[in-house]
C-alpha cells in the first residue's frame, strides 16, 4: 500500500499538487471547505497574459481529479480539525469526524482577498459605482459590464496597489497580480467599449513577467489607455451617482481629479482568514511581515515547514499568479515524494 | 449611497463618551462669534438634561491659535495644557469638555505624546510644578462638546419642539455636515465615526429628522488654516477653499450646514458674503445664502429656545429661511435688540446677497 | 464689485473632466509611437535644449496627454529638433515627428 497525503485547499494549488502526487501512485485527501473545487479561479472570467478562459484551466484540472478517483478522494465540506504525530506519521481528523492516517499533510489553502471595505476612503460598499477586480470578473463573466442604475461606462478608472504596499492596512507587500490584471482588465474594458475612456492610477507598474510588458504596451498604443502614476487618496459620489476621485500626477507633479462612471479597486491577496489558527494546530510559522506562511527557506526547501510532514503550495506562502501557483504545487508534491522516499 | 456601508464603518469608531460629570473648557473666539452658544450648552446640559458641568474663570487659552500660526513652541503649549488639567483635577472632575475643536485635537495629540514619550510627560509635571506649583492627573475622558451633544441627541429629540423639517411639505431639511479638520483627522479612532465619514454630527441631523447631503467635497477643509486666514494677503486661499465646498455642494441644493468647529461656521459664512460681493454668485434660495449653525444654535432651536437668544442675528447669512422652513415663529422687530430690549442698531446690508 | 484686497485663488488641480483630448487623439492618429511613451525621462537626460531652457520632452508629452496645452506652447519652441532624443528612445518614439505635429497643430488652433 503507498502512503498517504492529505492535502489541505482544492483550488489550483490543491488540485495540481493532488494530481502530481496522484501520477507517482499515493493515495491523496482533497480536502476542501466548500462544496466546489476551484477556489478563486472558479470566479474569474478571463486569465492573464493571453486572455485565456479561466473555465477551461479549471474544467481541465477538476476533470482530471476526478478521473484519478481511484487516487484522489475528494472530501467536500470539511476543514482540519487536529493533526496527532503518531509513531510512523500523523493522524489527521476534520471537522467531520473523519479520521485519517496520513503521512505527509499539505497545506494548499490559498489567500484571500484584501476587504476594500478596509480602504474607508475609497467608499466600497458605500458609493455603488465603486468595484473591486473580482466584482468587475464577475461582470465580465455575466456579460453585464454596466454601471449600478444600468448605463453603460464612458469613464473607467482602475486603482492600483489597494490592500498592497499599504501600511495603514498592515499589508507592506506586493500582491505581484494586480497591475496585470488592472492592465488586462483595462483593455477589456476597451474591447468592450472602444469609446470609452480608461485611467490606470499605479505607483510603480511591476510587469515582471513572461508577455506583462507587452500588455502594457498593447494597452497604451493600441487602446489608449490613459496611465496616470500617482495614488488614489480619496473617493466621493457626485449628484448623480458618479465618483469623483482625487490623485496626483506625480510625472507632473500637479494634483489632478477626474470624475468615473465606475472605479475599480485593485484588490491585492492577504493571508487568508485561518491561517493563525492552522498555524497553531500544525505547529507552523507564520512571517510576522505578510502573515503568510513561513517556509523553511526561500531557496531549496520552498515548500517545506519547519514541522516534519508539513508541506506548503501555492499563495498560502505569499502572492503568487496562477502559473506561479501550479508550478509551486508540482514543486511541492515533488519534494513531499523525496521526503517519503529518503 | 448604500448607507449600510457607512454604519459598518461607524461601527469601527465607537468612542466611550460619559454623560455626565464634565470639567468644561470654551474656546477663545466662539464667544465672540457665536455668542449664545457656549451658553446654551451649558444652560441645555444643566438645566434641560440635569447635567453635572463645571468650569472656572482660571481656564485660559489651550494656545492652540499660537501653536497653529507657529509662534508658540509645543513645549509651551504642553504646559498650559497641563495647567488646564491642574484646573480640572483640583475640581475633582475626570472628566474633560472641549468648546474647541483645535483645542480638542491638541489635546489629544498631547495626551497621545505623553503616553508615548513619558519622559516628556515628566518633563511637563516639572515645569508646571516649578512655573506654578500646581500638579495634574490626565482626564480619563476627553471629549468634544459635540461628542456629548451627540450622546445625548435622543434626549434632545425626546424634547424637541421643533424638528428639522419643513412643516409646509414634511419633507426632511437637506443638511450638509462639516467637520472641523482637527475633530477625527489626526486621530479618527479618537472621534465618532472616525476621520472619512464621521458620524457625530450626522447623528444628530438623523436624530432630529434632518436629510444628511453627502457632496463631494464634504471631507474639504474650509480653508481656515490659521496662518492662512490671519494674514491678509493669505486670505484667498481660505476663501477659496470655503469655494470649493460651496461650488460642490451647490447641486444638492442644502436648506442648512451644521458645524463643529469654532473656524468652520464663521468662514463658511462670512465667506458666502466675500464670494457674493466679489464673484456675484450666491448658493442658497432667491439670492439668499445658505444659513451656517453650530451644532449647540441647533439643539437649542431644536429645543424651542428664541433664534435671538441663540445669537442668530450674528451670523452673516440670516437664519430666517430655516426658521421660516422649521416652523420656528421669531419677531423680525427683535432681531436687532440686545438682551435688555435696546436697539443694537442694524448692519448695512450687502449688495449682491440677501441675508435675512 | 467690491475689492477686499484678496480674492479666489486659480486652482492647480489638473481637472480631467475639463480636458480636451483632440490634440491627444490627432497626434496619436498622425504618430502612433506617440502612445508608446513610459516616461522613463531618457530623452530629457539627453536634450541639448533642456540643459539650458526648461524644455522636457517627457514632460510635454504627458502634459498632452493631460490637455495642459499652454504650457506645451511656451516651451516647444526651445526644441531644436537635434534628434538625439529619438536616437536613445527606448520605446521607438519619433520624436521629431511629434515636436513638428505639436508645432502644427498648436498653429492651427492659434495657441502659439
Amino acid at each position: 500500500m503507498k502512503e498517504v497525503i492529505v492535502v489541505l485547499g482544492g483550488g489550483p494549488a490543491g488540485m495540481e499538487a493532488a494530481l502530481s502526487l496522484a501520477g507517482r501512485g499515493y493515495k491523496v485527501y482533497l480536502v476542501e471547505k466548500t462544496n466546489a473545487l476551484g477556489g478563486h479561479l472558479a470566479c474569474w472570467d478571463r486569465l492573464f497574459p493571453q486572455q485565456e478562459p479561466a473555465q477551461d484551466i479549471l474544467n481541465e484540472l477538476v476533470n482530471k481529479v476526478r478521473a484519478a478517483d481511484d487516487r484522489i478522494e475528494v472530501v467536500y465540506g470539511a476543514e482540519l480539525q487536529y493533526v496527532k504525530r503518531r509513531m510512523r506519521g500523523l493522524e489527521v481528523m476534520l471537522s467531520n469526524q473523519t479520521l485519517l492516517q496520513a503521512d505527509a499533510v499539505l497545506v494548499a489553502c490559498g489567500f484571500d482577498l484584501f476587504r476594500a471595505e478596509r480602504k474607508e476612503e475609497y467608499g466600497y460598499g458605500i458609493y455603488e459605482n465603486v468595484l473591486t477586480s473580482a466584482d468587475l470578473e464577475r461582470k465580465f463573466k455575466e456579460r453585464k459590464v454596466v454601471c449600478a442604475d444600468g448605463r453603460t461606462p464612458e469613464k473607467v478608472a482602475f486603482v492600483h496597489c489597494v490592500g498592497s504596499r499599504d501600511e495603514k492596512v498592515d499589508h507592506t507587500y506586493c500582491s505581484k497580480v494586480c497591475c496585470v490584471t488592472a492592465v488586462k482588465q483595462a483593455c477589456e474594458i476597451k474591447e468592450l467599449y472602444p469609446e470609452a475612456e480608461v485611467f490606470n492610477l499605479y505607483m510603480d507598474l511591476r510587469m515582471f513577467d513572461r508577455y506583462f510588458e507587452q500588455m502594457y504596451h498593447k494597452a497604451q498604443s493600441h487602446y489608449g489607455v490613459h496611465f496616470v502614476r500617482g495614488r488614489l487618496s480619496e473617493v466621493s459620489e457626485t449628484i448623480d451617482g458618479k465618483i469623483l476621485i482625487k490623485t496626483e500626477d506625480t510625472l507632473l507633479g500637479r494634483p489632478m481629479k477626474l470624475t468615473v462612471d465606475m472605479l475599480v479597486l485593485m484588490v491585492g491577496m492577504q493571508a487568508c482568514a485561518g491561517t493563525a489558527e492552522l498555524a497553531e494546530r500544525l505547529d507552523l510559522k507564520v512571517s510576522a511581515s505578510d502573515h503568510f506562511f513561513e517556509t523553511k527557506d526561500l531557496f531549496l526547501r520552498g515548500n517545506h515547514t519547519h514541522a516534519k510532514g508539513i508541506f506548503l503550495a501555492g499563495a498560502c506562502t505569499g502572492p503568487k499568479s496562477l502559473p506561479d501557483t501550479l508550478q509551486d504545487a508540482r514543486s511541492a508534491a515533488e519534494s513531499i515524494h523525496r521526503y517519503l522516499n529518503d | 449611497m448604500k448607507l449600510e456601508g457607512k454604519k459598518l464603518i461607524w461601527k469601527d469608531y465607537q468612542k466611550e463618551i460619559p454623560d455626565d460629570k464634565y470639567f468644561y473648557v470654551r474656546s477663545c473666539i466662539r464667544q465672540n462669534m457665536f455668542p449664545a452658544s457656549e451658553h446654551y450648552f451649558l444652560k441645555i446640559m444643566r438645566e434641560d438634561l440635569g447635567k453635572d458641568v463645571y468650569e472656572t474663570e482660571h481656564h485660559t487659552t489651550c494656545g492652540g491659535i499660537g501653536y497653529h500660526c507657529d509662534v508658540i513652541k509645543i513645549e509651551t503649549i504642553m504646559s498650559i495644557v497641563a495647567r488646564q488639567f491642574a484646573l480640572m483635577t483640583e475640581a475633582g472632575y475626570k472628566n474633560y469638555a472641549v468648546s474647541c475643536i483645535t483645542s480638542f485635537g491638541l489635546y489629544t495629540e498631547i495626551i497621545h505624546t505623553w503616553q508615548t514619550f513619558p519622559e516628556i510627560l515628566a518633563k511637563t509635571r516639572r515645569q508646571l510644578k516649578e512655573a506654578t506649583g500646581r500638579e495634574f492627573e490626565i482626564p480619563e475622558h476627553v471629549a468634544h462638546a459635540s461628542d456629548i451633544i451627540f450622546k445625548l441627541r435622543h434626549e434632545i429629540a425626546a424634547k424637541a419642539k421643533y424638528r428639522l423639517v419643513n412643516k409646509k411639505t414634511g419633507e426632511p431639511l437637506k443638511v450638509v455636515e462639516h467637520i472641523g479638520c482637527h475633530y477625527a483627522k489626526m486621530f479618527p479612532h479618537k472621534g465618532v465615526g472616525g476621520a472619512e465619514y464621521p458620524y457625530v454630527l450626522a447623528g444628530m441631523i438623523e436624530a432630529w429628522g434632518g436629510e444628511i447631503v453627502d457632496y463631494p467635497e464634504r471631507r474639504h477643509c474650509c480653508g481656515f488654516g490659521f496662518r492662512q486666514y490671519f494674514v491678509k494677503s493669505n486670505r484667498g486661499y481660505s476663501l477659496s477653499n470655503t469655494h470649493k465646498k460651496f461650488e460642490s455642494m451647490e447641486p444638492f441644493k442644502p436648506d442648512m450646514i451644521i458645524t463643529n468647529c469654532p473656524g468652520c461656521p464663521y468662514f463658511m459664512d462670512r465667506w458666502q458674503y466675500v464670494i457674493a460681493e466679489t464673484e456675484g454668485k450666491t448658493y442658497g434660495e432667491n439670492g439668499r445664502g445658505i444659513p451656517v449653525f453650530t451644532y449647540e444654535e441647533v439643539a437649542g432651536l431644536v429645543m424651542g429656545y428664541d433664534p435671538w437668544d441663540l445669537g442668530l442675528q450674528v451670523h452673516q447669512i440670516g437664519p430666517e429661511s430655516v426658521l421660516d422652513k422649521m416652523g420656528i415663529p421669531y419677531d423680525p422687530e427683535a432681531k436687532y435688540k440686545g438682551l435688555d430690549g435696546q436697539d443694537l442698531g442694524r448692519p448695512e446690508m450687502p449688495k449682491n446677497i440677501s441675508c435675512c | 464689485m467690491k475689492d477686499f484686497g484678496f480674492g479666489l485663488k486659480k486652482s492647480g488641480v489638473i481637472d480631467l473632466d475639463q480636458t480636451d483630448w483632440t490634440l491627444l487623439r490627432e497626434i496619436a492618429a498622425e504618430e502612433p509611437s506617440f502612445m508608446n511613451c513610459f516616461y522613463c525621462g531618457t530623452c530629457t537626460a539627453t536634450c541639448s535644449a533642456g540643459k539650458y531652457t526648461g524644455f522636457n520632452l517627457r514632460r510635454l508629452q504627458l502634459l498632452i496627454k493631460r490637455g495642459q496645452w499652454d504650457e506645451v506652447a511656451r516651451r516647444i519652441p526651445e526644441c531644436m529638433l537635434c534628434g538625439k532624443c529619438q536616437w536613445v528612445c527606448p520605446k521607438g518614439v519619433n520624436t521629431r515627428h511629434i515636436v513638428m505635429l505639436i508645432n502644427k497643430k498648436l498653429h492651427a488652433r492659434k495657441i502659439c
